[in-house]
C-alpha cells in the first residue's frame, strides 16, 4: 500500500527539497535537539486522530502486534476504501471506541530521521474543550483540522483562538477528506482563505495550508501528487520537521522554590526548576514576596558542582546567607524582576460545567505557589464576531477577560514573556477540581481600578492602515479596550473638529 | 557484585561524564520537578518499585531530585512470591547500597489461600496478587500519592493518563473525567482518603529509558541482558525455567536458548525474547529495529485491548 508512496519521499530528498538538515545517521539525529510538540485540533470528526494515526503508521512508529491489534479492532467498522481505522490507534479508552469520539488528550511520540516529536491528539467536542486545552498549553506548534466539505465551524474558531491564547504561534491548516471533495482546488483555497482572516485577527502569521487526506495518507508523510497535482506545497511532516521549538524566555533570572533541603545542619539548599533566564556563582538575587537580597553561592546538581543554570534546569541554589525562603517563594535575578502586587488582568479559560463565579475565592496555583483569589469577569469573548462583550460569569468553555484580586503579593510575569511564570489554573476548593488556565496580561495599578480615568486618544487613519495596526498582536490582546468606529473622511474631520472646540 | 551488570556498575558522581543531550535533559528535568512537587505537597508519598529498567531509572531520578538528601520517602515492592530470583536479590543489594527504606507486601490472603498463576490463572492472580496486594498496601501506609514508572508510550489507555491522576478513596481511575493539567501546573489537591498516582515518566518512550541507562550508568537486573538460559515454551512465550515451582506438563520440555527479556515482572507470566544482546548497545539498536513492541511479552496485556484500561479503573497500577 505504501510502497510506491516510498518511492515518492526518496524522490522527494533527492530533488533537495527539504534538506534544510546534514544528512545525519538517524536514530541519533532525532536526539539532538528537543523534540518538537504539537497538537491536533479542531471540530468533532474532523480527522484529528486519523491524521495522527495515518503519520504514526506512516512513520514506522507502529510495531507488528499493534497493527495486529488495530487490523483486528477495526474488523467491521472498515471503511469503504478497506483501510484500518487509524483513529483507533489513538482513542484507547472502551468510551471513545464506544461513542467513535476523542473523549480525552492522547499524548503519542515518534521520530523522524530528522526530529523527535512528542503529539497530543485533542478531542474537537465541545464538551471536552478543557482537554484541548491541557494539550494546547504545552504545545509548540498547532495542526488545525478543517473538514473540506464543511469548512470552518465556530468550534474550530474556538481551537484556534485557544491555542493562540495559550501562546502557540506556528499553525498548519490541515483541510481534511479532500479526497471527500473530489480534489477540489477551489475549496481548499476558499477555506484557506477564511481562516487566513481568522488568523489575521488573531495575530497568527505562521500558517501552512496543506489539502490532506488523512484516511489515505495523502500529503501527510507521503506527497499527494497522483490526486493533487495542483499542490506543490510541503507535506505535513515537512512542516513539522522544520518548525521550531519555543525558545527559551528572554526576561531574567526566575527560580519558583518547590522545597526546601535541609540534609544536615551545613547543607541549606533552594530546589526548583528554572523558568527564566539563567544564573550563576555570584550573580545577586532578589527572594520575593519578601524582597530580601542575597548572592548565589552554589549550584548543586547530583552530578556536580555546575557554573551556571538555564530555563529548565531543576537545580538546588545555596545561598550566601541565612535568609527566610520556604515554598511558594520566587528567587529572582536582582536587575529583572517580575511584577508583584494584589491585583493583575488575565485571560482564562473556563474549564468545567459550573463556569467561573464572580466574587468566589478560588485558589490559584502558578509554578508552586497556591492563593487564595478573587475573580471578577470583565468579558467574553463571542467566537462569531471575534468581538469582546461585557461579562458578569464565565459559562463552561467560555474565553474570558477577568481582573483577580488577591489577598497577599502575588508574584508573576506577563505570559508574553514567560509561559511559567505567567500563567495559572484555578481550582474550586469545593470540588479541589481544576476550573480554569490562565494567562496573565497585565499588573494592575489599583484594586478595584478600572480603565476610566485612563487617558484616551482618538485618531483618525486611512482605513487600510488602521486595518493594518488592528492586525498586530499588540492591538488583537487589548482589542476591546478601543472602540472602532467606521467613517467618511468627511465625517471624521467633523468629529475631530467638534472636540478641538 | 555478583547481582549488577559489568556495564552498569554504580559510577562515581565525580567521574566525568558527557553531558546529556537535550532530550534526555529535557526528560529528566520533568521527571525531577514532577518528583519535587508531589514531595512538597502531599503528606505521606511512596514509590512504587517493581524492580525492572523503568523502576530503576525512577529511582535514579527520585536520587536525583533530592540530592543532597535521602529520598524523602520509602519504596513500595508489591511482591507476589513468583518473581525472578534474581530480582529479589538485585532488590536487596540496591536498597542497601543506596540506604532506602523499603515495605515489601504480599497479600495475606493471597499466601494462605495459595494462589498461583498456575492454579488460578493469570486474570485471577493478577487480580488478588497486584491490584488487591497494591490496595492493601496503599491502605496500610495510608498513602496520599504513589509514584509509578508507567510510561504514556506503553498502551492506548496509559497514553490518556494525566502526570497526576487522581483516585478514589477506592482507588478507581475515571478516565472520562480527567482533571485538566495545563503547563506544570499540577493541582495536588484531593480529600482525605484520596490520592494521587504521579508518574514522572510519562513522556518517555523505551528508548529514552535504555538511552539514560546507558548514559547515567544506572544498574540494571541482568536478566535484560541475553545469556544463555534454561527455558520452557508455554503458550506461544518463552518461559524462564530455574524456579522449582515450575512443573512441566505434559510434552513440554526444559531446553537452553539465548534469551533476554525486555520487561521483567512474575516469571510465569514473563515471556523471553531470542536475543544476543549482551551490551546495552546492542539493546538499543535491537530496539531501534524491532518490529514489535515491549508488552508483546507480557500474559497480563494479551486478553484484549481495553484490559489494561479495565485493570487501571479497578485499582491496578
Ligand atoms: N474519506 C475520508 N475520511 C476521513 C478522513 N479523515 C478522517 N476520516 C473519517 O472521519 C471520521 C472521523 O475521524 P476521527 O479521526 O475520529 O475524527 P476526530 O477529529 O479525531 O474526532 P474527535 O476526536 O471526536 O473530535 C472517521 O470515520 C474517519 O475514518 C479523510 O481524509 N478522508
Ligand atoms: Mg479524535
Amino acid at each position: 500500500m505504501t510502497a510506491p508512496a516510498t518511492a515518492n519521499a526518496v524522490e522527494h530528498v533527492a530533488a533537495g527539497e527539504v534538506l534544510a538538515f546534514p544528512a545525519q545517521e538517524p536514530a541519533r539525529a532525532a536526539r539532538d535537539s528537543r523534540p518538537l510538540r504539537l497538537i491536533t485540533c479542531g471540530s468533532v470528526d474532523d480527522g484529528k486522530s486519523t491524521l495522527i494515526g495515518r503519520l504514526l503508521w506512516d512513520t514506522k512508529a507502529v510495531k507488528e502486534d499493534q497493527a495486529a491489534t488495530l487490523q483486528r479492532d477495526s474488523n467491521g467498522k472498515q471503511n469503504d476504501l478497506g483501510l484500518p481505522d487509524f483513529a483507533l490507534l489513538l482513542d484507547g479508552l472502551q468510551a471513545e471506541r464506544e461513542q467513535g469520539i476523542t473523549i480525552d488528550v492522547a499524548y503519542r511520540y515518534f521520530s523522524t530521521d530528522k526530529r523527535s516529536f512528542i503529539v497530543a491528539d485533542t478531542p474537537g467536542h465541545e464538551q471536552y474543550t478543557r482537554n484541548m486545552a491541557t494539550g494546547a498549553s504545552t504545545a509548540d506548534l498547532a495542526v488545525l483540522l478543517v473538514d473540506a466539505r464543511v469548512g470552518l465551524l465556530e468550534q474550530t474558531r474556538r481551537h484556534a483562538t485557544i491555542a493562540t491564547l495559550m501562546g502557540i504561534k506556528q499553525f498548519v491548516l490541515a483541510v481534511n477528506k479532500i479526497d471527500l471533495t473530489d480534489y477540489d482546488r477551489a475549496r481548499f483555497e476558499e477555506i484557506n482563505h477564511e481562516f487566513r482572516e481568522l488568523a489575521l485577527s488573531l495575530g497568527v502569521r505562521q500558517v501552512t495550508a496543506i489539502p490532506v487526506s488523512a484516511l489515505k495518507g495523502e500529503n501527510v508523510v507521503y506527497d499527494g501528487r497522483a490526486s493533487m497535482p495542483w499542490y506543490d506545497g510541503p507535506t505535513l511532516i515537512e512542516v513539522l520537521e522544520l518548525a521550531t521549538t519555543r525558545s527559551a524566555q528572554t526576561v531574567g533570572f526566575r527560580l519558583p522554590v518547590q522545597r526546601v533541603s535541609r540534609p544536615g545542619e551545613s547543607f541549606r539548599g533552594y530546589q526548583g526548576t528554572v523558568a527564566g533566564g539563567s544564573v550563576k556563582p555570584g550573580d545577586s538575587v532578589v527572594i520575593l514576596p519578601s524582597g530580601m537580597v542575597a548572592n548565589v553561592t552554589k549550584i548543586v546538581t547530583f552530578d556536580l558542582v555546575r557554573n551556571a543554570a538555564v530555563a529548565g534546569d531543576a537545580i538546588t541554589l545555596v545561598l550566601d546567607r541565612q535568609v527566610d525562603v520556604s515554598r511558594g517563594d520566587m528567587i529572582v535575578a536582582i536587575d529583572s524582576q517580575p511584577l508583584t502586587g494584589l491585583a493583575f488582568d488575565a485571560q482564562l479559560v473556563a474549564l468545567q460545567p459550573e463556569g467561573i463565579q464572580p466574587g468566589k475565592r478560588y485558589w490559584l496555583k502558578s509554578g508552586s505557589r497556591r492563593q487564595r483569589v478573587q475573580i471578577q469577569p470583565a468579558s467574553q469573548l463571542d467566537l462569531k464576531t471575534g468581538k469582546w462583550n461585557h461579562a458578569e460569569q464565565l459559562p463552561m468553555n467560555a474565553i474570558g477577560k477577568v481582573h483577580l484580586a488577591f489577598d497577599e503579593q502575588a508574584i508573576f510575569d506577563t505570559y508574553e514573556q514567560n509561559r511559567f511564570t505567567g500563567a495559572f489554573i484555578l481550582i474550586d476548593p469545593d470540588t479541589n477540581n481544576t476550573v480554569a488556565g490562565g494567562m496573565i496580561t497585565a499588573k494592575r495599578s489599583a484594586l478595584g481600578g478600572i480603565h476610566t480615568e485612563d487617558a484616551r486618544v482618538i485618531l483618525s487613519l486611512p482605513a487600510d492602515l488602521a486595518d493594518q495596526l488592528m492586525a498586530t498582536e499588540l492591538f488583537a490582546g487589548r482589542r476591546e479596550e478601543a472602540e472602532i468606529r467606521r467613517v467618511s473622511a468627511g465625517k471624521a474631520v467633523e468629529i475631530i473638529d467638534d472636540i478641538d472646540g | 557484585m555478583p547481582h549488577i551488570h559489568p556495564e552498569t556498575e554504580l559510577h562515581n558522581p565525580q567521574s566525568a561524564k558527557p553531558p546529556l543531550d537535550p532530550h534526555l535533559k529535557a526528560l529528566e528535568n520533568e521527571a525531577i520537578h514532577i518528583f519535587r512537587e508531589v514531595a512538597a505537597e502531599f503528606e505521606r508519598p511512596v514509590m512504587l518499585y517493581s524492580i525492572g529498567k523503568d523502576s530503576s531509572v525512577l529511582l535514579h531520578l527520585a536520587r536525583k531530585a533530592f540530592y543532597p538528601g535521602r529520598v524523602p520517602f520509602p519504596l513500595l515492592h508489591v511482591n507476589t512470591g513468583w518473581k525472578f530470583a534474581e530480582m529479589i536479590a538485585f532488590r536487596n543489594e540496591i536498597v542497601e547500597r543506596y540506604d532506602l527504606d523499603l515495605i515489601e507486601h504480599i497479600n495475606p490472603r493471597g499466601a494462605a489461600e495459595n494462589v498461583t498463576p498456575f492454579s488460578h490463572g493469570s486474570a485471577l492472580y493478577t487480580d488478588i496478587m497486584k491490584t488487591e496486594a497494591l490496595r492493601q498496601a496503599l491502605d496500610a501506609g495510608q498513602f496520599d500519592a504513589a509514584f509509578g514508572g508507567a510510561r504514556r508510550d506503553e498502551e492506548a489507555s496509559r497514553a490518556k493518563e494525566r502526570i497526576y491522576s487522581f483516585r478514589t478513596p477506592d482507588h478507581r481511575w475515571d478516565p472520562r473525567n480527567q482533571r485538566p493539567e495545563l503547563w506544570n501546573v499540577y493541582n495536588g489537591m484531593i480529600r482525605k482518603g484520596e490520592s494521587v498516582r504521579a508518574f514522572p515518566l510519562s513522556n518517555w518512550t523505551e528508548v529514552d529509558i535504555w538511552r539514560y541507562i546507558q548514559a547515567e550508568e544506572i544498574p540494571i537486573v541482568p536478566l535484560y541482558f541475553a545469556e544463555k538460559r534454561p527455558i520452557v515454551e508455554r503458550d506461544g512465550m518463552m518461559i524462564l525455567a530455574e524456579d522449582p515451582r515450575l512443573e512441566l506438563l505434559p510434552g513440554e520440555t526444559k531446553r537452553e536458548e539465548v534469551i533476554r527479556f525486555r520487561t521483567l515482572g512474575c516469571f510465569p507470566l514473563t515471556g523471553a525474547i531470542r536475543s544476543s544482546a549482551t551490551t546495552l548497545d546492542d539493546i538499543i539498536s535491537e530496539l531501534e529495529t524491532a518490529t514489535v513492541s515491549e508488552r508483546q511479552g507480557r500474559a497480563i496485556d494479551r486478553d484484549q485491548s481495553g484490559s489494561m484500561e479495565k485493570k487501571k479503573r479497578e485499582g491496578y497500577f
